[in-house]
């Protein structure tokens, strides 16, 4: 196990420096950010000052070099815009991000896993096709206007809820600022969960009632209720237990992804966090922001990928960590 | 306390949904949503039109600008030339920055300064301080700028360097800006806070030497993408938003419950002609085959192109009217506007018979390039532009791509005919005239963003003496003829001066401005 870990965070560090190069290279090719940075009045002398000043006269190469050598100590290089180092200002909107993400997925596990397994049981009642009927609308319809049409719906039509931003935060455990522990902050948080969410949760019903069926098939659900066990614990633990393992994977892939594209929910909603920045960064060409954030993105799958893998032998014990071949 | 929050917003919401008008909105605090990020609280910086847009609140200026970008007093009272070189400013005495000390003249020392020097600057100011030889401090009310040639545009460049005070950003960063450690101001509003990406806070400087704002707290929240800004606006988060989407203004302008307000703005939308003696990267025969002249540098060409537009229609149902057609680099009210040049008007016949002339009876293949998302409805502009050329023959395809790719290529002549916008943001027509018209000179300064390469000699050097003429009415004269001479061989070709709008809530009225700012101490409650 121990050796597993290990192995899996060296290849993550060759993972990190080939993401890196081309990252860095991409980001090179789309222009020099100058040009769009600088106000236009500036003359050509304050703007080689400009260039010069970023680092941006020296090839390529030199760049890269002068990164890799500040990645190395934990710079990733401070924003040309902010003046801030990258990192740093990654991390101060993250929290924000991993609120609506994990806020997200608690709302599509919470419904997702029972809605899936009621579907599943039942697949030919009313309920059990409403779900799945429901899980189409959540697959089909893209997440921008279903953002827009909540806020239509819900702050400009009924006022209840603020149409955009994050509401104030307060410290979790002294360090975490969350907003999710006032009225005001969770009135904030609601739709853009929502909305984040709805993705998610028509593919984990369809993973759950897929998984269900299938299960329920099985000789050992046949054998678990020939023993004359309680439906309750053949559905809650043989039935639920054996179909979490695919669901599992999904929802740490999927969690990924779901920080790493909540871009589209954050813009809608104004919600000032990581993909937001992102967004911002590439419009003004801020690539020390940029390269940061992908890296940031890169190593978070890589520790949920790690995560999910250690989550899956607890699950099911004939997954060992080992060093597989082949 | 929050419970009451919750039920004056029900009844906010249930005034709205009976049809009764709000009593005048909580005349303390205004909420306003603006379309772009404040990258930084430091006023010297960086250079860019959101961060200025904020320091316009807590930092003031020698030379303010009103609404239609005319120089009035600001920190200065008055301003004079001793000689052709020497301009000599008065301070207004008293003014206090927030924290109670005095501003005198070397905190305007200091903060000029502090131009060139603020570490990793992406965009520096340094273009209005650099023509500074030195700076005589007479008393602590009175100060000399001395330069090193005539230079009449010294209080335009001061109007746009916010003084900071010596004593807080002495050895202060742009990070100690942004924490609000040394964003010590005198200007109208005190910072708050400010939350990167997310929003600003202010709250009125109740010392402030001239007219106070009307609004005690305002609150800038960036919301970019359009839709949300204006469902914003319409759930009421926020009493007013700066560009309303052009597709809503229909909508907005029937709906008693707001307001629209807009204005010409300083920016002029453009095309540029490839000038270069070669065969244009994006012109070809109308078999496809390259040419081997440049057809554009023809100005009969040129002149054909531009009479095939139809600027009118272009304001009319591109912009919904948020435009008016142009024939120079600057509108009216702008110093050297010139009223003798009209917009082209609209002949596409006559363009065909130029196009004869000129050797293409059949017109030639081109390829029009535009930013998108840079300026209002850039990208339908490019394209109605490129119907009406291929009306007259010249058969056109669009290319567009975000600003920062496209910015890239255009300055380095990879377009043969390309939309871009400038605002002249010193409130004269020098600023359009030296940075796109004059040569390229990296010597001289000039040229900077003369992406066409565009050269006329006389047009040089007009500009040239027009920017060491102190004398008002003279320059005024040498711009308009060069900006004549510059149009006679459409050096650049002008489309539109587009206008810059806001919508409020009933209850709040803007007065608006030339150079497109969003300003809270314009706003002010008015009685629904």
């Amino acid at each position: 196990m121990l050796v597993y870990v290990i192995r899996r965070s060296m290849q993550s560090v060759v993972v990190l420096f080939a993401m890196s190069l081309l990252v860095f290279i991409g980001v090179y090719a789309i222009g020099n950010p100058i040009d769009i940075l600088i106000n236009p009045q500036a003359d050509q002398i304050d703007r080689e000052r400009a260039i010069a000043a970023l680092g941006l006269d020296k090839p390529l190469w030199e760049q890269y070099a002068v990164f890799l050598k500040g990645a190395l100590t934990g710079n990733l290089g401070k924003s040309f815009v902010h003046a801030t180092p990258a990192l740093g200002l990654i991390l101060e909107r993250m929290p924000a991000t991993m609120e609506l993400a994990i806020a997200a997925m608690v709302i599509a596990v919470a419904l997702g896993i029972p809605l899936g397994l009621w579907a599943g049981l039942k697949p030919n009642g009313i309920a059990g096709r409403s779900i799945m009927a429901g899980s189409i609308l959540g697959f089909s319809l893209p997440t921008f206007w279903v953002g827009l049409m909540l806020i239509m719906v819900f702050s400009v039509m009924l006022g209840w809820l603020p149409s955009n931003g994050r509401g104030p935060t307060t410290m979790l455990l002294g360090i975490i600022p969350v907003s999710f522990l006032s009225w005001d902050g969770l009135s904030h948080l609601i739709m853009p969960a929502v909305n984040l969410a709805l993705f998610k949760l028509a593919l984990l019903i369809r993973l759950t009632r897929a998984g269900t069926r299938e299960s329920l098939m099985q000789d050992y659900v046949k054998f678990a209720r020939a023993k004359g066990l309680t439906n309750g614990r053949v559905i809650g633990v043989h039935v639920l237990r054996n179909i979490l393992i695919p669901i599992v994977t999904v929802i740490g892939l999927e969690f990924g992804s779901v920080i790493a594209f909540a871009i589209v929910t954050e813009s809608v909603f104004a919600w000032p966090g990581m993909g937001k920045l992102l967004i911002d960064s590439i419009n003004l060409l801020d690539r020390p922001v940029i390269v940061s954030y992908l890296l940031v993105i890169v190593a978070l799958f890589i520790v949920i990928n790690l995560a999910v893998d250690v989550l899956y032998s607890a699950l099911d014990p004939r997954v060992r960590l080992s060093e597989a071949k082949g | 306390m929050r419970s009451f929050v919750v039920l004056s917003r029900l009844a906010a919401v249930a005034a709205l949904a009976v049809g009764l008008s709000l009593s005048p909105a909580d005349a303390q605090e205004l909420k306003i949503a603006v379309a772009a990020d404040v990258t930084s609280i430091d006023p010297h910086f960086f250079n860019l039109f959101p961060n200025n847009n904020i320091a316009e609140h807590i930092f003031d200026k020698l030379v303010q600008m009103d609404p239609d970008s005319r120089m009035i007093p600001g920190l200065a009272t008055s301003w004079k030339t001793v000689d052709d070189k020497t301009w000599e400013f008065k301070l207004r005495k008293g003014v206090k920055f927030t924290d109670g000390s005095e501003l005198t003249a070397d905190d305007v020392v200091f903060s000029i300064n502090r131009v060139p020097n603020v570490p990793n600057s992406p965009g520096p100011f340094t273009a209005y301080t650099k023509a500074i030889q030195n700076i005589e401090v007479v008393d602590p009310y009175t100060l000399r700028f001395k330069y090193a040639a005539p230079y009449p545009l010294a209080p335009n460049d001061l109007s746009t360097i916010y003084i900071v005070s010596k004593k807080a950003a002495t050895g202060a960063t742009t990070e100690d800006f942004n924490s609000g450690k040394a964003a010590l101001g005198s200007g109208r509003y005190k910072l708050v806070r400010y939350v990167n990406g997310d929003r600003i806070e202010l709250v009125r400087n109740e010392n402030y030497w001239g007219d106070k704002p009307a609004f005690e707290k305002v609150q800038f929240k960036i919301i970019k993408n359009e839709p949300a800004r204006m469902a914003a606006l319409l759930s009421g988060d926020v009493d007013a938003i700066e560009q309303p989407p052009t597709a809503d203004l229909a909508k907005l302008k029937s709906d008693p419950k707001f307001t629209l307000t807009s204005k010409i703005s300083h920016r002029v939308i453009y095309f540029n002609f490839d000038n270069l003696e070669r065969s244009s990267p994006f012109v070809t025969a109308k078999d496809g085959k390259p040419l081997d002249k440049n057809p554009l540098l023809d100005v009969r060409v040129r002149r054909a192109i531009s009479k095939a537009i139809n600027r009118p229609a272009i304001a009319e149902r591109v912009m919904e009217g948020q435009a008016i057609p142009s024939g120079q680099l600057v509108s009216e009210k702008l110093f050297g506007h010139n009223p003798a040049l009209k917009p082209e008007p609209y002949d596409p016949e006559g363009a065909k018979k130029l196009l004869a002339e000129a050797g293409y009876p059949n017109g030639f293949n081109i390829t029009i390039h535009g930013p998108a998302g840079r300026y209002v409805n850039d990208e339908k502009i490019v394209q109605a532009v490129a119907q009406m050329l291929s009306r007259v023959g010249i058969v056109s395809k669009v290319e567009t791509a975000p600003m920062g790719p496209y910015s890239s290529r255009a300055s380095k002549q990879e377009f043969s005919f390309h939309m871009v916008g400038w605002g002249a943001s010193t409130g004269e027509a020098s600023s359009p005239l030296r940075s796109l018209l004059a040569t390229y000179n990296r010597d001289k300064g000039l040229g900077a963003v003369n992406w066409g390469r565009y050269s006329n000699p006389k047009v040089d050097y007009l500009i040239e003496q027009a920017l060491q003429q102190v004398n008002d009415e003279n320059r005024s004269i040498m711009l308009q003829r060069a900006t004549d001479l510059a149009m006679a061989d459409l050096g650049i070709m002008p489309i539109h001066f587009q206008f810059t709008m806001w919508a409020t809530k009933k209850n709040v009225q803007y007065t608006p401005r030339t150079d497109e700012y969003t300003l809270a101490f314009q706003f002010k409650p008015v009685k629904g």
